[in-house]
């Protein structure tokens, strides 16, 4: 059996075999849609990258910021 | 502009909060990798299937804690973006590398490594499998090395020089930020804390079996390998939290008084072993006497601080108004260069935008020679810059003396496992269950010293939390900071329910 054929198996039966790791990787599946498709896309906009197009614009923003008297 | 303090405050909350919930999975991980490691090298060279099937147990918790911690730290990765967006910007160029090496790392170990220690058992050979193991442990410990590099710079900033042109601190030297003692200390003193906190999850686990009276031979053997790992961790860890809190006296003085209470400066300091902080304003009529009732160790800080035991180690109201005596700059004058250094930014702007570049290149040399000072600008009064001195003073307290009962706790299971007479020993069985969730205790205290006691520094001296925030709404920071409170106490409750099943099973449990 060659190497890929091996690894393939090795990715397959270990996947097939699984009792705990199946729940496991449902609470891991609900966790990343939850997080990528839900929270990060609803409440995390990168702030920078989408009020500005480019660094240049984004650099002068952070300047601007750091350069107005905003105190602590 | 200026942030309202309520958007900080709960910007600041939502990152502790997210923060301390991450690092309720992470140190288990860092230390449970290499008890499995250990037990399985046992096996190969014994070749007995017992301590195969005792490996496997252990590696089914470890997944476990594993599944249900990943991807918990890629919200502070989105707070950054989103909350955090002037300090991303501003350390992006330091932060890039390390964190690329760290997801890389962390992908390709988890991918390959992971899956054969998993699914490899007698599909690969023995030193395959063993190999494997060894290589997720040595992988999720250097992943956090990239992750404590970048946390040690916050604290050190070294290596960089500031981009006045892009607002970005740009890496002049990886190696001078990869070994920033601040940050070393801090890998080996954090990591040191995971094997710690492992091994007290092994003992106290097997003690819980022991009063069962269930898997005693199983319990009885994982407890001889998890209280000699503790024992040697813990001496390990008083080694690397007094280079820690030496690199915290060199460069943050501040955070070293506040771990201390210690308000007024002086030679000879003890260190408080246990103490009473009275309230602020009765510590400000007399700051020599800040304690109702203290138990001190003599000389103790001065050797800690300096390695001398006579050296003078500055206490807050020195730190914030100066000692002239012992060349202690105030607060106070620090905000008046700081101020210096803002403004020069400002006029450096200007003239360069006018195409002034004469005017431009003067304002520049203003600016970097108080930049290293730029943070002081922005504070309001001296006292700002003190951070709150009863939560860093009782978390260093609750995690020093804790890791203090953990040795002692490794060294008399160590020696009735040794003896054999561990499981008749019922109220020592009933501390070690019970000193479990102490573990946890002490990993949050920990990084509440750390974190608390550098405050009010996004990066130190350079940048306060004040700063580095984004201009957003604080409604919208208050929901997630709920939602990431219930869905993360799901993830908790989770964990714990299918911890608790997985260790009623008991060994014979698959994965």
């Amino acid at each position: 059996m060659n190497i890929i054929k091996k690894i393939y198996f090795l990715y397959y039966d270990g996947f097939k075999n699984m009792k705990l790791g199946k729940s496991l990787w449902l609470i891991i599946l609900i966790k990343l849609v939850v997080m990528f498709g839900i929270v990060k896309w609803m409440f995390f906009p990168n702030h920078l990258k989408t009020n500005f197009d480019t660094d240049l614009q984004r650099g002068n923003y952070v300047l601007e910021q750091l350069t107005q008297t905003k105190e602590n | 502009m200026e942030n309202e303090l309520a958007l900080v405050d709960w910007s600041r909350a939502q990152f502790a909060l997210t923060a301390l919930y991450h690092w309720l999975f992470v140190p288990l991980t860092l230390g449970l990798t290499f008890i499995v490691a250990i037990m399985e090298t046992i096996y190969v060279k014994t070749g007995d299937i017992w301590w195969k099937n005792t490996t496997k147990f252990w590696m089914g918790l470890l997944a476990i804690n594993f599944a249900i911690g990943l991807a918990t730290g890629i919200i502070m990765e989105f707070e950054f973006g989103t909350n955090w967006s002037n300090y991303a910007w501003i350390v992006g160029d330091i932060f890039g590398a390390p964190l690329a090496i760290e997801g890389l790392m962390a992908f390709f170990m988890e991918s390959t490594f992971f899956a054969v220690m998993f699914f490899g058992w007698d599909k690969v050979s023995k030193g395959m499998h063993l190999t494997s193991t060894w290589l997720v442990a040595l992988g999720s410990n250097l992943s956090a090395l990239w992750i404590l590099v970048a946390n040690g710079w916050m604290q050190h900033p070294v290596g960089m020089k500031f981009n006045p042109d892009t607002a970005r601190n740009e890496m002049q030297n990886f190696w001078e930020v990869l070994f920033n003692p601040n940050g070393v200390s801090k890998f080996l003193h954090t990591i040191s804390s995971g094997y710690v906190l492992a091994s007290l999850f092994v003992i106290g686990i097997s003690a819980w079996y022991l009063l069962k009276k269930r898997e005693v031979l199983f319990a009885k053997r994982s407890m001889i390998v998890a209280a000699s790992f503790g024992f040697l961790t813990s001496l390990f860890l008083l080694i690397s939290g007094d280079e820690s809190a030496y690199n915290v006296a060199q460069k943050q003085p501040m955070k070293l008084a506040a771990m201390e209470g210690l308000y007024h400066g002086e030679g000879k300091a003890g260190i408080v072993a246990l103490g009473i902080l009275k309230p602020e304003e009765e510590i400000l009529k007399d700051p020599k006497h800040p304690f109702y009732f203290d138990i001190e160790i003599p000389n103790a800080l001065s050797f800690l601080a300096h390695h001398s035991a006579d050296a003078y180690v500055p206490g807050v109201n020195d730190l914030v108004y100066g000692n002239e005596e012992h060349g202690i700059e105030s607060v106070a004058s620090k905000m008046q260069k700081g101020k210096l250094a803002v403004q020069a930014l400002t006029d450096y702007k200007k003239f360069k935008k006018e195409g002034n570049d004469k005017e431009a290149k003067i304002a520049l040399k203003t600016f970097e020679k108080y930049q290293h000072v730029m943070g002081y600008g922005y504070l309001k009064e001296p006292t700002d810059a003190v951070p709150n001195v009863p939560i860093v003073f009782y978390s260093f307290h609750i995690m020093v003396g804790l890791g203090t009962w953990f040795l002692l706790l490794f060294i008399v299971v160590l020696y009735f496992s040794m003896i054999n007479e561990i499981e008749n020993k019922r109220l020592l069985l009933m501390l070690t269950v019970l000193t479990l969730p102490m573990g946890y205790v002490a990993q949050e205290a920990g990084w509440i010293v750390a974190e608390v006691g550098r405050q009010p520094w996004a990066i130190q001296d350079m940048l306060p939390v004040g700063m580095a925030t984004s201009n957003i709404s604080t409604t919208s920071v208050q929901i997630t900071f709920w939602l990431f409170a219930v869905l993360f106490t799901a993830l908790l409750i989770a964990e714990i329910k299918i911890m608790f099943k997985q260790i009623q099973i008991g060994p014979e449990g698959g994965h």
